[in-house]
């Protein structure tokens, strides 16, 4: 286990080196003239030059490199372009929305994608794993941001019209300051997220369920006099869940890093929105930064889902 | 190889009767998936959708002489009311006007050119670097295998969205990029699925044999190994083409990817984001276009992928859009 999780942890930096050196070739050795930008339009030759010496800009390229990889390491991810503001602290403001967004759709999609998954498998080919599968398959081949805006004119706007003023459009309203208003507020986010997911996931679930129901020790676990619940859930479930905890690994990583879309559509003050917005504005750094965060919460997300494996599924354990 | 390559014989029926039986018919593999796609309703009906699809982005120019409006076209008098609001769908502007008095229509029906241009040949781009990289790693194995592994998982691991917004910042936006950006996080995918495949066969004696008859590596490769991986990568290139189309969607919603006015579905159903409480065919039909178009090559992948396989029920794809 140790071995396999040193493995895995050097993967993992192995990314993020991968990740940082992208992003860094990207940006600083692009033709982009970053001190320029910084300076201004109206700067003088003198005042880019200074800022280029203050940004280190004027050193060979491998030595930025190296400070460049120096500095991620300690954790900073220096100064935004546009306002000076520190990387971390725009992080640590716009973090809890796009958590709040990507924990709660998590929730919501697990529950309906497993649950219409395993509901499909118990029945195959009857009208319930029809509708299911069809339902899946729907919105498995709908766009996040399309949802997101036909949410929006029928659920919000038409119900709007018709009296009925529950969802509103857009914001976010932070969970300490009321839980009702931060839900309410989260919740077509939220369903928008979690319907277009849970489709993955309700296929996942209903192929592997459909192999496991089939195994040996299922046969031996019904044999045994267990009732049909406890066979499901517990025998077959388990190591049914096996590729949607992959999925769900990379689902939820890549959300943590900026619930792009979504925020977009729903005016959420998350990472992926700053994220968007950094790239109107130009603000090298800030982008680096999401860059990079987002990395690591995949890299993060794939290292615990591994750990799991073990937990659920006795099997991985005698073989590893 | 999913599919046997043996012949499989029509049952021969004894009626009595002066019918001479018939006589036992060989089939190639490829022609069993045919035959199975040609029974499969749910097969035709997508493939028809995609054809007509595929026969209107084609067809756009045309279709825009007969309507008589092209697409940029701005319809101050008539496609906007008073207030210089969108007018509704009506005998003159079928699915109603845009902000600035443009037939939606039109903008749809150029619209799909984009969609498919960027769906196929991101997808076909992808493949192409899929399949030649899968295959060297899973011919070669050893050291090479690792190092190209290792490469697919690294592309595997990025957040995607964020990393393409990223690189499409530098380079700036265009379909060009787009289709680029589409290839690079695609082709990892296919890469590994061939990977697979090609390890096994690989070890068949038939590759044995034809190395011993002296031929080389890239014989083997894509003379040999490459015809037995091939189901596959048909599968998964009508399953990527849907998961490309909406990449390049996304990435025009975000006014990353190809820029107006040329019209996208994408930066259609963008700018329609502040018009929706006046005009919801501006949502309504642009989104319909896609989601149609998404959804009958994902029911055309599902069925080829059956037909090639009967028995496996269902393998999947992440959603193009997961982490959206």
């Amino acid at each position: 286990m140790i071995r396999f999780l040193a493995r895995r942890i050097g993967f993992a930096l192995l990314v993020l080196w991968v990740v940082a050196t992208a992003v860094f070739l990207m940006y600083f050795v692009a033709p982009h003239n970053v001190a320029r930008l910084i300076a201004g339009r109206q700067a003088t030759a003198e005042t880019v030059a200074l800022v280029r010496h203050r940004l280190g800009l004027d050193l060979p390229v491998p030595v930025q490199y190296g400070r460049f990889l120096l500095r991620l390491a300690h954790g900073d991810l220096g100064y935004s372009f546009v306002n000076s503001e520190s990387i971390g602290a725009i992080i640590r403001r716009d973090l809890p929305v796009t958590a709040s967004l990507a924990l709660g759709g998590a929730v919501l999609w697990l529950v309906i994608g497993v649950g219409a998954g395993v509901l499909a498998a118990k029945r195959p080919r009857s009208a319930l794993d029809r509708v299911t599968t069809g339902l899946s398959l729907f919105f498995y081949s709908m766009p996040t941001f399309l949802l997101g805006e036909l949410f929006l004119l029928f659920l919000f706007f038409r119900l709007y019209m018709a009296g009925i003023r529950f969802f509103p459009p857009s914001g976010y309203v932070p969970l300490s300051a009321s839980v009702g208003e931060w839900a309410r507020h989260l919740i077509l986010p939220w369903l928008t997220i979690a319907l277009v997911t849970a489709a993955t996931y309700s296929r996942l679930v209903r192929g592997s369920m459909l192999d496991v129901l089939g195994e040996d020790y299922i046969k031996t676990a019904r044999s045994k006099g267990l009732s049909e619940r406890r066979v499901t859930y517990r025998h077959a479930l388990r190591s049914a869940l096996t590729p949607a905890l992959t999925q769900f690994g990379i689902d939820l990583g890549t959300l943590l890093g900026g619930a792009i879309v979504t925020e977009q559509v729903f005016g959420l003050p998350g990472l992926g929105r700053e994220a968007v917005l950094a790239i109107t504005t130009e603000d090298l750094p800030l982008i680096i930064g999401i860059v990079i965060l987002a990395s690591a919460f995949v890299v993060v997300a794939n290292i615990v889902v591994d750990m799991l494996y073990a937990v659920l599924d006795p099997r991985v354990r005698v073989e590893s | 190889m999913t599919v046997p390559p043996v012949a499989e014989s029509v049952p021969v029926r004894t009626e009595s009767g002066s019918n001479p039986p018939r006589a036992i018919q060989g089939r190639t593999p490829w022609a069993l998936v045919f035959e199975r796609l040609r029974h499969d309703r749910t097969a035709v009906v997508s493939a028809v959708v995609v054809a007509v699809i595929v026969l209107v982005a084609l067809g756009a120019p045309l279709i825009a002489q007969i309507v008589g409006h092209t697409p940029d076209a701005q319809f101050r008098e008539t496609g906007l009311s008073a207030a210089g609001i969108p007018v509704g769908p009506s005998r003159a502007f079928l699915f109603g006007t845009d902000d600035l008095g443009r037939d939606v229509f039109i903008r749809v029906v150029y619209g799909t050119r984009i969609s498919l241009l960027a769906g196929v040949v991101a997808s076909v781009l992808a493949v192409m670097v899929g399949v030649v990289i899968g295959l060297a790693s899973g011919y070669f194995g050893g050291h090479t295998d690792t190092a190209l592994s290792r490469l697919m998982d690294v592309v595997l691991s990025l957040p995607y969205l964020v990393f393409a917004i990223a690189l499409v910042s530098v380079v700036g936006p265009s379909l060009g990029i787009s289709i680029a950006v589409i290839a690079f996080f695609s082709w990892a995918s296919v890469g590994r699925v061939v990977r697979g495949q090609a390890l096994s066969i690989t070890q068949k004696e038939y590759v044995e044999a034809a190395r011993s008859l002296g031929a080389g590596d890239a014989h083997i490769m894509f003379i040999e190994i490459l015809p037995n991986v091939l189901a596959a990568v048909i599968v998964y290139t009508t399953l990527l083409i849907p998961a490309a189309i909406t990449f390049e969607a996304t990435l025009s919603f975000l006014g990353l990817g190809v820029v107006p006015p040329t019209p996208t579905w994408g930066n259609m159903l963008s700018e329609s984001m502040a018009y929706y409480k006046v005009a919801w065919w501006f949502v309504v039909f642009p989104g319909a276009a896609l989601l149609l178009t998404t959804l009958a090559f994902n029911l055309l992948g599902d069925s080829v992928r059956d037909a090639f396989d009967p028995r496996h029920d269902q393998t999947f794809a992440a959603h193009p859009d997961a982490g959206a």
